[in-house]
């Protein structure tokens, strides 16, 4: 009853680095290390704006174990973006509904169903080793990608005008250099280390028993979460389904627990099956114990040596705010490294990956860490409120609110970015400056389309019902795209969400976040606009 | 008012819970329980409504007593 799967194996081969005598010939613009979810999408998102790069991966395949396994709406429109979302919405689980227990009763369910309009899911759920497995593929269809496996970083130095990286391979050394170096090595980073770049936040002691088994089972797709139950008191239990008839089961096991008797298949399987109860058939594809911190690095960018994901920043798994947050650190990033190589902008730009992502991380952390505290209360009063909001949610709304099983990542708002031109004119706050673009249904030469897929990667100018003057669209990396000519608001989406009517425009960046916004179309602005945006002003 | 709402109300419920929690830290439980006393009274004024308040006691009290029933 095993799923079967078997992770990919990519053979590890001889890059022209190795053999080249000339120091020129091994310099890079890019040189990305690790190839999780993190260096896998920079690499992508890099290629989309024509920069090449190197990736170097200590392994030859993806992820052991399922890991991640929630994928957010904003994660998977940005892989869209990048053209890597199809397979993993065709292999990925749709879930929108969670369910909340207490003891032996269901105190509250909550529906993730997003309005329509929205050509994404709010989540689906798809082992971490699809997501690389996807993201490999694609990179196989980009030759500005230089993926290379087992060439394993041993050394970084980092240099005034970009890094030096010495490289272990299978049949030896080899050293190269490059202007930009993305440290996406993960949780025990390296290159952190090297540079010095010092993480804050705080450890829990909880310690965590991950199972992904493999059943015929009639559970719907939903995400169960359970405080103390029956069949696993004092404790919280997850149930989450994944592809392949694979369950996530994450137990809360406790600071005191041996986490090496706890892997133990004699002494999974009584947990399973109280759990399950008797006479359903699983097996175990996967079991990991771990505990985990909620931190980030004082800076992202330290020189030329720019940190995304788990080197960065790490936070609890409530919530799935890991990799969904890591995956739009990387989109922040990828614009304005592209822009900045390209000489499109100023070095300033980047350190507003730092200002703008630190918001990220910290949001991400803020609820990371009080789903935590909420989920593993630290104190016998910090139990006996938690235990109370649970009774009190069975029968009253308000304490619903207060009950904090995850809460589920959303993209951040970029509220008070430099890049951000302040609404001078009134406007709904929904896309406000610094928001994520919402989704819209758009027509396209008479054919549905989307708002998200039109807008692509490069600045757009949408403009409602005004002639656009031909400077604007002289302008460089910048597009226009008009209603009622390029597009239609096919189901009055863009009046409700933009309000995007008579006259009115909206700056969008290369990362599709609202950069400025008018009532009326007009032409110094939306240069200044772009100029602010670019970080020209800083 | 003179019913007592039960549907959501607070303004950022995750930011008062962790307050809540924080205001605890460091106290033994006969201070926790000495804080909670001090924080009903303060509220209880805050309300003021006779009516509003022993509707708060009653469910309160159910819920407890449910609890020890089951």
């Amino acid at each position: 009853m095993s799923s079967g799967r078997q992770n990919p194996v990519y053979a590890y081969r001889r890059s022209a680095d190795q053999d080249a005598d000339d120091a020129v010939a091994r310099h890079h613009p890019v040189v990305i290390v690790g190839a999780g979810p993190s260096g896998l999408t920079a690499a992508i998102a890099l290629a989309a704006s024509g920069i090449h790069s190197v990736v170097l991966d200590d392994n030859d395949t993806v992820s052991t174990g399922s890991r991640a396994i929630c994928f957010a709406k904003r994660t998977l429109e940005i892989w869209d973006r990048l053209g890597c979302a199809a397979p993993m919405l065709e292999k990925g689980v749709v879930w929108q509904l969670g369910k909340v227990f207490f003891r032996d009763s269901q105190v509250y369910q909550f529906n993730l169903q997003p309005e329509g309009g929205h050509k994404m899911p709010a989540f689906i759920n798809l082992q971490q080793y699809y997501v690389e497995e996807f993201l490999v593929d694609r990179i196989g269809e980009l030759p500005l990608v230089d993926l290379r496996w087992k060439h394993r970083v041993t050394g970084v130095e980092s240099r005034a005008d970009g890094a030096q990286v010495e490289v272990e391979t299978p049949d030896g050394t080899y050293s190269l250099s490059c202007d930009y170096l993305l440290a996406a090595d993960g949780a025990n980073s390296l290159i952190r280390e090297s540079v010095g770049a010092v993480a804050r936040g705080q450890e829990f002691h909880d310690q965590f028993l991950i199972c992904d088994i493999s059943m015929h089972a009639d559970f719907p797709t939903e995400r169960w979460f359970w405080f103390d139950p029956p069949f696993h008191p004092g404790h919280s239990v997850l149930l989450h389904r994944q592809p392949d008839n694979v369950w996530r089961v994450d137990f809360q096991i406790g600071a005191d627990a041996d986490a090496a008797q706890a892997l133990r298949i004699e002494n999974i399987r009584p947990r399973i099956d109280a759990m399950l109860g008797a006479g359903i058939r699983w097996d175990l594809e996967w079991a990991s114990a771990y505990t985990f911190r909620c931190r980030k690095l004082d800076r992202l960018v330290h020189g030329r040596v720019l940190f995304v994901g788990d080197s960065a920043h790490q936070v609890s798994p409530f919530g799935a705010r890991g990799a969904n947050g890591a995956v739009q650190g990387v989109e922040n990033l990828a614009w304005k490294l592209a822009r900045v190589i390209r000489g499109e902008a100023r070095n300033a730009l980047l350190a507003t990956y730092d200002t703008e992502r630190q918001r990220g991380a910290a949001e991400n952390l803020l609820h990371s860490t009080r789903a935590t505290d909420f989920i593993t209360p630290k104190s016998p009063v910090s139990r006996v409120f938690r235990d109370s909001v649970l009774r009190l949610a069975k029968r009253y709304p308000f304490a619903r609110a207060l009950v904090n099983s995850g809460r589920l990542s959303a993209p951040c708002r970029y509220d008070d970015s430099p890049l951000n031109t302040a609404d001078s004119d009134r406007f709904s706050p929904l896309a406000r400056p610094g928001s994520p673009c919402p989704d819209a249904a758009v027509g396209v030469a008479g054919n549905e389309g989307w708002l998200l897929e039109i807008l692509g990667g490069s600045f757009v100018l949408l403009v409602a019902g005004l002639p656009v003057p031909a400077d604007l669209r002289a302008v460089p990396d910048l597009r226009v795209l008009e209603l009622g000519v390029d597009f239609t608001d096919a189901t009055g989406d863009l009046a409700r969400r933009y309000d995007l009517v008579g006259g009115a425009a909206y700056l969008i960046r290369p990362d599709q976040h609202v950069a400025a916004r008018w009532r009326r179309l007009d032409v110094t602005a939306v240069g200044n606009a772009l100029r602010r945006a670019l970080g020209c002003e800083l | 008012m003179s019913a007592l709402n039960v549907e959501p109300n607070l303004d950022d419920a995750d930011a008062f819970y962790a307050a809540l929690i924080d205001a605890h830290r460091g106290l033994s439980n006969e201070q926790s329980t000495a804080l909670n006393a001090r924080l009903v009274l303060l509220l209880a004024n805050h309300i003021g409504s006779a009516a509003v308040l022993r509707d708060a006691l009653g469910k309160a009290r159910q819920s407890v007593d449910e609890e020890n029933a089951a």
